[in-house]
């Protein structure tokens, strides 16, 4: 088995500050593969590099084959990805989101169609088609936002953060669908999580990064035999330590709470 | 070309769609004309400058398009974290194009309710337009100034993290743009200094491009506006384009 994504000493600085520091990884093709980290760890920026949303300050990554930097389009082509805020558009219909991601991703009309109306069936929303999207639940915004994610028919799905805030039934049916999936259509799934009971029953595979550096990868058993704890969540906690990390609220956090106040959208 | 016709069918539809931010945002220029068409039109005719209507309806039409423009350009600073534009980030396209359908989509909705105001004036005042041939013209007037300022708000949006600033840019810089721009007053009668700041105003030249077009009054040529405005949108789009594909989440 190959592997879909291979990162080579990826490094990322803001100024002086280092997000990402020196990390090198593979994720198999048609695996499931976790990245956990606290918060602050580099995470997000490693993902907004594999996603061509930033570019490294130095290091190799290759997805699809094609490298994020030069050819930017040819990975858009090969991956989907799942936001943690959604990226929906609110006043528009569900399924006029899904054709708007088609165009930009030229899928041809016909297959377009069929595609649409395939994967709304999967995430069983489409007899919601015609509804506007800001009508919408939480937990069915991350519905359409995986079959959006799916309609190109991409080799790896991204997902950041993907159950954060939605109820047990909807996390259950939602990592079925994607389980579903990974043996179907051998799509690789890449998530991030702070639940350390899905990372531990869904991924195959887990990465830990800290501070900007991976410090631990392996299967659940692996890790949990290297540090010889229980649970994955004992495991994370002994790599990590247990201190609350010092944040200050990003224009993100400010953003989120500026559309709570608002009542803009329901999570 | 499919990346810009969805990107403009995607603000047309969004506009269409919330019929009260529609009308709500009508009221304003309404309000002005009604108030201060009404209100001050027996002085400005004693002072020998004419029917105020006529003055001021051009105005009120830039009024409604340089507000229109702008907020629909400032939306990018909201989209960027929470709608549409991420997704549009990591596909396939580029960021021009998008930028560019984006503002295109902008700029329609702006003539459209230029036109609407300009409809509710002849209905409500006494405002009739000098040559109704020249309405079409000035229709594609307020596309071009609609592109301009959509570009505009394109451009400080890419900038701006959070909507803070947002306060800032519609009192700091649109209001004084508006008041300047001689929508309300005639330009002529300013002190020295406020006359140069005016001929720096692009709104200025929108404006009076409408009153020559519609009410067959203006201070400079036709083509001096158009000329003018054609180049400031250019320059506007170049930069909004640039700073827009340099926007990062």
């Amino acid at each position: 088995m190959s592997n879909i994504i291979e990162v080579k000493n990826l490094k990322k600085q803001f100024g002086d500050f280092v997000a990402v520091d020196d990390i090198s990884f593979e994720v198999k093709t048609g695996e499931i593969f976790a990245f956990l980290g606290p918060n602050g760890a580099g995470k997000s920026t490693t993902i907004k590099m594999l996603t061509t949303l930033l570019h490294p300050t130095s290091g190799n990554i290759e997805l699809n084959g094609s490298n994020p930097v030069n050819n930017p389009n040819a990975v858009r082509h090969s991956f989907g990805i799942v936001f943690q805020d959604p990226s929906l558009d609110d006043e528009l219909t569900a399924w006029e989101n899904l054709e708007f991601h088609g165009v930009l991703y030229n899928v041809e009309k016909k297959l377009r169609r069929k595609r649409i109306e395939e994967l709304m069936n999967f995430v069983e929303l489409w007899d919601r088609k015609d509804n506007l999207v800001k009508e919408f639940s939480g937990g069915m915004k991350r519905r359409l936002e995986i079959a959006r994610g799916l309609l190109h028919h991409p080799k790896v799905l991204f997902l950041d953060e993907p159950t954060l805030g939605l109820d047990p039934q909807t996390r259950n049916h939602m990592w079925a669908y994607l389980q579903e999936l990974n043996k179907s259509e051998g799509i690789t799934v890449f998530f991030t999580t702070h639940y350390m009971e899905e990372a531990e029953k869904i991924a195959q595979r887990i990465a830990i990064i800290d501070h900007g550096k991976i410090i631990a990868t392996g299967t659940s058993e692996e890790l949990k035999a290297q540090t010889q704890t229980a649970s994955l969540e004992e495991a994370f906690l002994k790599l990590t330590g247990n201190v609350i990390r010092e944040e200050e609220a990003s224009a993100t956090d400010k953003l989120r709470a500026h559309r709570q106040w608002r009542g803009g959208g329901k999570r | 070309m499919k990346t810009i016709y969805i990107m403009w069918l995607r603000e047309l539809k969004r506009y269409w769609r919330s019929k009260s931010r529609m009308v709500g945002s009508l009221g304003q220029p309404i309000l002005f004309l009604l108030a201060l068409g009404y209100g001050l039109g027996s002085t400005f005719q004693k002072a020998g400058e004419g029917n105020y209507m006529n003055f001021l309806a051009p105005g009120i039409i830039g009024m409604s398009i340089i507000f229109t423009s702008i907020f629909s350009g400032i939306q990018v600073i909201w989209d960027r974290q929470f709608g549409f534009l991420k997704e549009t980030m990591v596909a396939p396209v580029s960021r021009f194009n998008i930028m560019i359908g984006r503002t295109l989509g902008g700029a329609t909705i702006a003539a459209i309710q230029g036109m609407v105001v300009f409809i509710l004036a002849l209905i409500f005042t006494s405002f009739r337009p000098y040559n109704w041939f020249l309405v079409l013209p000035a229709v594609l007037v307020m596309l071009l100034v609609g592109t301009m300022f959509t570009a505009l708000g394109t451009a400080i949006a890419s900038q701006l993290e959070d909507m803070q600033g947002f306060q800032l840019i519609i009192n700091f810089l649109v209001m004084p743009l508006f008041f300047l721009s001689g929508a309300l007053f005639p330009l002529s009668g300013l002190p020295s200094v406020l006359i140069i700041i005016t001929k720096f105003d692009p709104l200025s030249y929108g404006i009076d491009a409408f009153r020559i077009l519609l009410s067959h009054s203006g201070v400079y040529s036709l083509t001096l506006d158009i000329s003018v405005l054609a180049i400031i949108t250019l320059v506007f789009l170049s930069v909004g384009s640039y700073l827009f594909s340099r926007v990062q989440i």
